[in-house]
């Protein structure tokens, strides 16, 4: 009974929203005629998954959420390492190895995009490999949106990893060394699967917020004009607020939150099957 | 105890005072009507705002919200308030082709005779059209717009080329500066020049308000103009991210001996490029066949009043303030903008500021209006989702493949 009020918030902010939300994509609803809402079952669905706009913009997500995730987990393994072995000035290491977290993503993109863009003078076009306008270059605007991402996110990759690594006592590695391991054989062996709990949950949470990427690929994507870079979460944005069909925008919001649904549902059957102690040697 | 109790209430009252000010509300018998506008880049709009707040003899106060800078984002901004049914927008911006949308879905009040004859008088007859929903008017036009062909006299021998074709030619043989400045980005600015080509060759992309057009024999001819460009050396290598600031730039770089854009690139180009300045020349705007009719796009503001308003008298009395003559002038001079009311492109005066005035008259009397209709967004995302980039158009499938998009939005189904 006494954890009632925090369940009626718990139904008041997440199940109702959510509820909504899936009984909207179960309408044919528009806004610009809100007499004219009829229910049209699991129509939006097999408009969305029939659509090849769909499969394309997942595609686009899935390649920017693997390959940034990829590079957030060894360069924050880095920055993990040099900030657990720092021994003079390790609060300044993690202060600014912290700072690109800080900053505000819109931000953080429209920084990255001026940098870049040709026809708005930024001083990376045009030098070396780079074509002079790179962001309509289809591979270097995934470049561009990915080094956003990487930028601003390894740092929380790293705090997370740092908290792994500080379970990794010292004794082992001292013994390790006595028996003849190498540095790497040590991190190998020892510390990362030590670390295993730590670096999933890390995984977990940056795949799925990869996932969900809007922000830099919309504003690196010109606001959301380039659809060689569009993702699923642009594509929701593009139903719900440039339409305002709320069945179509709904039924892409809810295949996203069923899809981010299984990404945590493999690592969390990927967590449950590997307690630490299991899986070293 | 007693002088505690009165601070307490003193500082009560004084909160409240301050509470009701926020409140945008009446202070002192004078109503604060919200303008949410473009903020046009010279700040003629802003301007206007201020000079009818005291013209209005402290009745009213026009505060200046600004939307963003393009039409896209401009529409989300005021939709997304509109259909939460925000009583805090009073008087709005409204691109000519939000008409039929916003009046379908009741977020805009049509005009009462005694300020829609107001309206009426003196004003041009194609931005009149474009306020007009159903025999009703639902906004008042503030300033026109189209698009006409500039050229650089010292790159381009006497006239430019009359036709699409002949100009894609010309500019892809030039060795200096073979570029024509066109928006072909994925936004609004492809489906107006789709709307023009199509229109040129005497098509149509609606058939009535929810019917499809797009015949095959105009709609090939468009798509494979856009093809051909997009293919030329005449195309900016980033033809799919411009739109018409960025040709503007371009223009202004020297990288085009053509562009095909508004008017506002004239006070710009006078301010940041001198040296194109002085040769810069003006032509009407290309037709797809010899001697056929160039349909222009015709663009521009309507002044709409909010449903939801708790002022709607004030804000038809400020909305007409709002386009007067005087401001109009100031959209045209200092932002480059046409005005609506006809007088004013009579006065001599007028014509010396602005020589390219009676072109842009000439155009606006047979302009290619986009068409109206209430699912118009969907429409316009459906083409140019499509034909965006130009240069991955494919001829032969591409007008099938129109159709069946436009006519999947008019139903407001497809994801797009």
């Amino acid at each position: 009974m006494l954890c009632a009020p925090a369940i009626i918030v718990m139904i008041a902010v997440t199940a109702y929203p959510i509820g909504y939300s899936v009984y909207l994509s179960l309408l044919r609803a528009d806004l610009r005629f809100p007499n004219d809402n009829e229910f049209v079952g699991l129509d939006n669905y097999v408009t969305v998954l029939s659509s090849s706009l769909w499969w394309n913009d997942v595609f686009h997500t899935v390649v920017i959420m693997v390959v940034s995730v990829a590079l957030e987990l060894v360069l924050g393994m880095l920055l993990a390492l040099v900030m657990h072995r720092a021994l003079f000035g390790r609060g300044l290491v993690r202060t600014s190895a912290l700072i690109p977290y800080g900053i505000v993503t819109v931000v953080a993109a429209f920084a990255w995009r001026l940098a870049w863009s040709g026809t708005e003078g930024g001083f990376l076009a045009g030098i070396g490999p780079i074509p002079d306008d790179p962001l309509t270059d289809t591979f270097w605007t995934y470049v561009v949106v990915i080094g956003t991402e990487v930028w601003k996110t390894t740092p929380f990759m790293a705090l997370l990893l740092l908290a792994g690594l500080a379970l990794v006592s010292d004794e082992l590695h001292e013994a390790a060394r006595v028996d003849g391991a190498n540095a790497w054989q040590r991190f190998w062996s020892i510390t990362v699967p030590l670390m295993r709990p730590a670096i999933l949950v890390a995984l977990l949470f940056r795949t799925l917020d990869a996932f969900r990427i809007f922000d830099s690929a919309y504003i690196i994507g010109l606001n959301g004009t380039n659809p060689k870079i569009e993702t699923v979460s642009i594509l929701g944005y593009n139903q719900l607020l440039n339409r305002l069909n709320l069945g179509l925008g709904s039924a892409v919001s809810v295949l996203i939150f069923l899809m981010v649904m299984l990404i945590a549902l493999v690592f969390i059957k990927g967590l449950g099957t590997s307690s630490p102690g299991a899986q070293s040697r | 105890m007693r002088s505690r109790l009165g601070s307490a209430v003193g500082a009560v009252v004084a909160t409240a005072a301050v509470l009701a000010g926020c409140g945008g509300g009446d202070d002192g018998g004078r109503v604060t009507l919200n303008f949410w506008a473009y903020n046009e880049p010279s700040g003629s709009f802003r301007a206007a705002a201020d000079r009818c707040t005291e013209q209005s003899d402290g009745r009213y106060r026009i505060a200046f919200n600004p939307l963003g800078n393009d039409p896209d984002t401009q529409r989300q901004s005021l939709v997304r308030r509109l259909a939460a049914k925000d009583s805090s927008i009073d008087i709005m911006s409204m691109d000519v082709i939000w008409t039929a949308e916003f009046a379908e879905a009741e977020w805009i009040k049509p005009w009462p005779e005694q300020f829609a004859s107001k309206v009426r008088e003196g004003t041009l007859e194609g931005p009149l059209q474009t306020a007009t929903y159903e025999d009703e008017l639902y906004a008042a036009p503030a300033n026109s717009n189209t698009q006409l062909l500039w050229y650089r006299k010292d790159l381009v021998d006497g006239e430019p080329p009359r036709t699409w074709d002949k100009l894609i030619d010309t500019a892809s043989e030039m060795e200096e500066g073979g570029q024509i400045e066109i928006q072909g980005a994925q936004y609004e600015g492809t489906t107006v020049l789709f709307n023009s080509l199509i229109q040129s060759a005497g098509g149509e992309i609606l058939d009535g308000p929810d019917k499809v057009g797009l015949e095959q024999e105009p709609t090939q001819k468009a798509v494979d103009v856009m093809a051909k460009f997009g293919r030329s050396p005449a195309a900016n290598p980033s033809l799919e991210n411009q739109k018409e600031d960025q040709g503007r730039l371009a223009f202004e770089q020297g990288q085009a001996a053509f562009q095909v854009n508004y008017p506002f690139i004239y006070p710009s180009a006078k301010d940041g490029a001198p040296e194109i300045f002085k040769n810069l020349g003006w032509a009407e705007y290309p037709s797809v066949e010899e001697g056929g009719p160039s349909k222009a796009p015709i663009g521009g503001f309507n002044w709409g009043v909010g449903n939801y308003t708790e002022h709607p008298e004030l804000a038809f009395e400020a909305a007409t303030c709002l386009r007067s003559d005087e401001n109009q002038r100031s959209f045209a001079l200092d932002g480059g903008l046409p005005p609506t009311l006809e007088a004013i492109y009579d006065d001599p005066k007028f014509e010396e500021q602005y020589p390219f005035g009676d072109l842009i008259r000439r155009q606006l009397d047979d302009p290619g209006v986009r068409p109206a209709s209430p699912l118009y967004a969907d429409v316009s995302l459906a083409i140019y989702k499509t034909l965006s980039p130009f240069s991955d158009i494919d001829t032969d499938t591409v007008v099938d493949a129109l159709r069946e998009r436009v006519s999947n939005a008019l139903k407001s189904q497809g994801l797009l």
